[in-house]
């Protein structure tokens, strides 16, 4: 078991052609994901490294049976990607790109709601999901995820940043605690999968026995999560907020990050998680560290 | 990208909003000569990217051209609250029977457009929001739908504004959804919004964020280059196409990922340091890219040690080392130099790094021990 994608998943790559879809389609490729296909519409016939290339998602789906995409295009082109890819029948939706205006993004996530309310879009500007030694979709470097433990206890992991995703990952690695799935779901202001949407999968994976959740300031995502915790997660969380440090009204690189008049401070975050019975470290380390004792305790 | 008012005007008018006639303004003269053109009286108002300009003396009414003489020649270059006022905005003042509020931005919780118009304009919405919530009537736009004309009128009655304003405010909301959806604006807003005697609505302020994300489909937009509010290290990283936001501290910060940029922040922090910056250097750090911002590091002259905490992704270790080697090739940095590099081909990284460490050039394995050494040579170096 893991969430959203394992060994059944088959992967379409959108933008397979270009250079960081090339390089990410076939490191995914390498690490074990069924890679079945690439869109673009010029260069339809070619291969990569054997790898088919088809004119259309469609296509893709029906010569290679892909049931989920990995979207490595321009900004100006992600919205029709993903819409693309949504009205072919794909459920899952990993997007990575970094930059799309905000209003493709409300456009596009309100869209998935109202005409194809199945589909799952992770991201855009999200480092995608990895389900070690099952299926890595996104740029996350795949060695540095420990394989889950047979038995268990494995860790679920959520994060907004890219980076701290890895840094998530790496703090287990180190600690040879295994990992169930691990979910980046990007800093943008309209990401198509929350915290909650993640903290539900995992609490619903026979696999999964702990989460480790990593947020950062601006928005409320993370209050939400917090209210969701003490409603419906029974798994035993640690987790830290990026950002306590970050002057107000200023836009800390993502889009989302940005405290105003008080609201989404990472302080306001801890506490409400805190509130909810989440152990909070307060920096990557701490939080792995809280983890280890979790995981040990259920060992 | 924050707009001050005569530009978040020059936007409106770009697609219809209704706004009083006038024009910019950077000296005396010129304000005597908008004054003649738009006719008597009129408003001179400081243009910076600040609030609360009336309380600081920014805006003047000026009855004929002695007064607006008088009135330019004080506001420009009154300092209010550190922002120095350099460019005016001249327009004909407008006789106002009521003042409104109203905008557009994105709800990030319902992840659709938030309407907001209320009675009680002219006031900082915050404070309403805060004391008379009720007052605020709020609207939610599906951006697969847009705004209807039926929706605006219900949210204009909600709002009980006055029913000889109605009609205009329907207008003018519709077209103002229109602006900040076609304009791609993080946030549209007027306040105020008038009624005249006469019943006309039209927008006396403007309030204008622009979504940078949006700037390939606004060639327009080069018109607002090199206008915004930074301060010189800012302006250097915006050049150099850097997410930065400058601090107060010595331990100067290059982190791949806003994430992990913030967190590095945290931990220089949590062990005692004081951080001189956030830097994101994004994905893919190539030599170019890592010279550019240790230069814009090194341009504040307050850093003692830097810390580069790079994490690979899409960012590959040997790309990163690479970079970093050739920058310290075209630029020998005043600050001694910690890296902390894992993830993608971190150890090729490494083998790259090895041959060049030195005490100037210091290589530590986790984010904690890489961050005490740079707070620790912050403090110890002249």
């Amino acid at each position: 078991m893991a969430i959203f994608v394992d060994e059944g998943t088959r992967v379409v790559v959108q933008g397979l052609t270009g250079g960081q879809g090339r390089y990410h389609g076939l490191r995914n490729r390498a690490y074990g994901t069924r890679v079945v296909a690439g869109v673009s519409p010029k260069k339809a016939g070619i291969d990569v490294e054997g790898i088919p290339v088809v004119a259309s998602v469609q296509e893709a789906v029906d010569a290679h049976q892909a049931n989920a995409s990995f979207v490595v295009v321009p900004p100006a082109a992600a919205a029709g990607a993903i819409l693309e890819a949504a009205t072919a029948g794909l459920a899952f939706i990993v997007c990575i790109t970094e930059g799309i205006p905000a209003k493709d993004e409300a456009r596009v996530y309100n869209a998935l709601v109202n005409d194809h309310p199945g589909v799952r879009l992770l991201g855009p500007n999200c480092p995608g999901v990895i389900s070690p030694g099952k299926c890595n979709i996104g740029i996350t470097a795949g060695e540095i995820a420990q394989l889950p433990t047979a038995g268990g206890p494995n860790v679920g992991i959520v994060s907004r940043s890219g980076t701290l995703t890895y840094q998530a990952l790496y703090e287990l690695k180190q600690k040879e605690i295994g990992v169930s799935t691990c979910v980046g779901i990007g800093g943008d202001p309209v990401p198509g999968t929350s915290f909650v949407d993640c903290l539900a999968a995992f609490e619903e994976d026979a696999e999964t026995d702990a989460i480790l959740m990593i947020g950062e300031i601006g928005g409320s995502a993370e209050e939400e999560a917090a209210e969701f915790v003490a409603a419906h997660v029974t798994k035993p969380m640690s987790a830290y907020i990026a950002g306590v440090t970050a002057p107000p009204g200023k836009k800390m690189g993502h889009a989302g990050a940005i405290v105003s008049g008080g609201k989404g401070t990472a302080q306001g975050k801890m506490d409400a998680l805190a509130a909810a019975g989440v152990q909070v470290g307060r920096n990557p380390t701490e939080a792995g560290e809280l983890m280890a004792e979790i995981v040990a305790s259920l060992s | 990208m924050d707009l001050m008012e005569y530009q978040g005007k020059q936007v409106f008018a770009r697609y219809g909003i209704e706004v009083s006639p006038g024009d910019v303004a950077r000296t005396a003269d010129e304000a005597v000569a908008v004054a003649q053109r738009v006719g008597y009286p009129v408003v001179v108002k400081a243009q910076v990217h600040i609030g609360g300009r009336g309380k600081a003396g920014g805006v003047k009414l000026a009855h004929d051209a002695e007064e607006t003489r008088f009135h330019a020649g004080n506001i420009l270059g009154l300092d209010i609250r550190g922002h120095v006022v350099s460019v005016l905005w001249v327009e004909h003042a407008s006789d106002i029977a009521e003042e409104y509020y109203a905008s557009f931005t994105l709800d990030r919780s319902a992840k659709k457009h938030l309407g907001m118009l209320s009675a009680q304009g002219g006031v900082d919405i915050e404070a309403v929001a805060a004391s008379a919530p009720d007052a605020i009537a709020r609207v939610w736009v599906d951006p697969t739908v847009g705004l209807t004309t039926e929706q605006a009128r219900a949210w204009v009655e909600a709002a009980r504004l006055n029913p000889a304003a109605t009609d205009g405010a329907v207008d003018i909301l519709l077209t103002l959804y229109r602006c900040y959806v076609d304009g791609d604006c993080d946030l549209a807003e007027i306040n105020p919004l008038i009624l005249t005697p006469d019943g006309q609505v039209k927008a006396l302020d403007a309030k204008v964020s622009l979504d940078d994300n949006a700037a390939f489909r606004h060639p327009e937009w080069e018109a607002f280059a090199g206008t915004e509010d930074l301060d010189e290290r800012e302006r250097l990283a915006k050049e150099k196409h850097l997410q930065y936001v400058g601090l107060d501290g010595t331990v100067g910060i290059i982190a791949n990922g806003a994430g992990l940029a913030m967190s590095t922040v945290d931990v220089v922090s949590q062990v005692g340091g004081t951080p001189a910056n956030f830097l994101d250097i994004g994905g893919g750090a190539n030599a170019a890219v890592m010279a550019a911002a240790l230069e814009v590091i090194e341009s504040d002259d307050k850093v003692r040690a830097i810390f580069i905490n790079i994490f690979g992704g899409i960012t590959r270790g040997e790309e990163v080392a690479n970079g970093i080697v050739q920058a310290l090739g075209r630029f020998t940095p005043r600050s001694p130099i910690v890296i902390r590099l894992d993830g993608t081909n971190a150890e090729e990284g490494r083998r790259i790094l090895e041959p060049h460490l030195s005490d100037r050039l210091v290589s530590q394995p986790t984010m904690l021990d890489a961050a005490r050494q740079a707070v620790a040579l912050a403090g110890t170096v002249a």
